[in-house]
């Protein structure tokens, strides 16, 4: 099953790196708001451009997944080489992992400048211990936004699932607390925020990398969100027929 | 040992009615030609088989399990439609992405050996002819050595050279054991393969035969003749269409209509004899020609 999800992983890598352009297109938006909104506005505080990178993280690690899953997979279901995929003798299991796995891939390239960004041009600060804990952080970050997108890409047609996950990102960033620096939100996304997945991933995010408390209630709310986006995604696949008619 | 069988099966998309209570049992070791005119049913009863969809009504079993179980589809060979092919990605990589799924495949280079693929393995499948494309789409069934192969129109758009090597291919696999469905339009690509024909129209099955026998349910012939008043009715006339002043009547004889429109006098002008379309005897099977 491993080998089988490697393949599947491949694949698509392959895919995506034969047209570039999708490569860029994922890295530019995260790349672009660092570079017009942290680095202007708070690049030369070191607690505030820290979070906000972690908080710019955050919404890359959304939108990344939210999009490349999403839209991609709604894309592929729409294409007649998927039916055929779908009689070949392996369960969703290798295929979700196999998409997971790229996903992660892309989604780690689309960081790269973010992070450059802030060591070049701004003073965020990080300690060696503080950036293994924001992998950690990133990984249990991604995996919600990844099922989502799942969920998605396999309930709607590929329009519907762009427009869905265009309607999604942004009331979850705002609410989510990822546009404003941590306890500064209005008073009603700092309510909120703690219990939309973006919150909770953000809270993890900001604790992993600076002088932010642990928010346990954020934590079990992003493990609830992932198990429901888990079951969604489950159920999306299952009743999949590739392309309705009615 | 049955390897395909479909009991009472009726498939709805919405409205719809695209299979009708339909049964069909493929033993291990035939070659069996699915014939039936666009919208028949056909591409929904193959979805049935192998796993893509699942029926409103009945049963479908693959080697005894239902399809949409990975393990029944172990010895499944489908084709892609050409198409499809992630026009990216390079020959040999479709081939090994195949072959990965399946426990002992064929190996690499035999597929692309036996295809015909060898010189064209680095290449991207967009890049590919549609004869190309469609000998890669045959290859792929044949990768994980299935029992059941599934060939939707195989060499539909094929040039006679490359049909003839294809259909030897699948002589040859059904020649050491193998079972095929094979669907098409064309009585002849049916004609040239198969042993049973399965004719199916409005979601049934209308002929389930030798091809001998089928072919003589389908051999109607068109009869065009101008006419002043209308043809009187005749024997063996299986269907009428009156265009004006023209009256087109389908039979299976049509050397008897002739003679029968001679000998009672009925004063015909422009007489016109040509063979029907399969679509148009199939309509007839149905009992649905106008």
């Amino acid at each position: 099953m491993t080998t089988l999800a490697l393949t599947h992983a491949k694949f698509q890598l392959l895919e995506t790196v034969r047209i570039p352009m999708a490569l860029i297109g994922s890295a530019f938006f995260p790349a672009a708001s660092m570079l017009f909104f942290v680095v202007p506005f708070v690049g030369d505080d070191p607690v505030y451009s820290t979070f906000a990178t972690a908080s710019m993280v955050t919404f890359a690690v959304m939108t990344t997944n939210l999009f490349q899953y999403g839209a991609g997979i709604a894309e592929d279901r729409a294409q007649p080489w998927d039916p055929f995929t779908r009689t070949l003798p392996a369960g969703p299991g290798p295929r979700f992992l196999g998409r997971i796995l790229a996903g992660l891939a892309l989604m780690t390239i689309s960081l790269i400048p973010v992070v450059l960004i802030a060591w070049l041009f701004t003073a965020a600060t990080i300690t060696w211990g503080g950036a293994l804990a924001a992998l950690g952080a990133l990984a249990v970050s991604a995996l919600p936004f990844t099922l989502l997108g799942l969920a998605i890409g396999y309930s709607l047609p590929a329009k519907a699932a762009i427009v869905t996950a265009q309607l999604l990102f942004f009331p979850l960033a705002f609410g989510g607390g990822l546009m404003t620096a941590p306890g500064a939100a209005p008073g009603f996304v700092e309510n909120i925020a703690p219990y939309l997945p973006t919150g909770g991933a953000a809270r993890l995010m900001w604790a992993a990398v600076g002088d932010f408390r642990f928010d346990l209630t954020a934590t079990v709310s992003l493990v609830a969100w992932t198990i429901v986006f888990a079951g969604l995604a489950a159920w999306a696949y299952r009743r999949d027929e590739g392309r309705r008619f009615s | 040992m049955t390897l395909a069988r479909a009991i009472n099966v009726s498939r709805r998309y919405g409205d719809v009615l695209a299979l009708d209570r339909l049964s069909l049992d493929v033993p291990a070791g035939q070659l069996v030609g699915l014939l039936g005119p666009n919208g028949a049913g056909k591409s929904t009863l193959v979805n049935l088989f192998t796993g893509l969809r699942r029926p409103s009504e009945g049963t479908v079993e693959l080697c005894g399990r239902d399809p949409r179980h990975a393990a029944a589809r172990a010895s499944l060979g489908v084709t892609p439609q050409e198409t499809g092919l992630p026009s990216s990605l390079r020959v040999v990589e479709v081939v090994d992405y195949t072959r990965a799924h399946f426990p002992r495949p064929l190996g690499r280079d035999e597929v692309l050996a036996r295809f015909g693929l060898t010189d064209l393995a680095r290449r991207q499948t967009g890049g590919l002819s549609g004869g190309q494309k469609r000998r890669l789409a045959v290859a792929l069934a044949f990768v994980g050595r299935p029992r059941i192969v599934f060939l939707d129109e195989p060499t539909t758009g094929l040039d006679v050279e490359a049909r003839r090597s294809l259909w030897d291919a699948v002589r040859e696999f059904h020649a050491d054991g193998g079972t095929v469905v094979l669907t098409s339009h064309y009585l002849e690509e049916v004609e040239a393969l198969a042993q049973r024909v399965v004719v199916i129209g409005g979601g049934r099955v209308l002929a389930d035969d030798t091809v001998d026998a089928v072919r003589g349910l389908v051999a109607i012939r068109r009869v065009s003749v101008s006419t002043a008043s209308p043809v009187p009715d005749l024997p063996g006339v299986v269907g009428r269409e009156r265009e004006g002043e023209r009256t087109h009547l389908l039979t299976p004889d049509a050397d008897r209509l002739v003679r029968d429109l001679v000998a009672k006098e009925v004063p015909f002008a422009d007489l016109e004899v040509r063979p029907t379309s399969l679509e148009e005897a199939f309509l007839t099977l149905t009992g649905s020609a106008r």
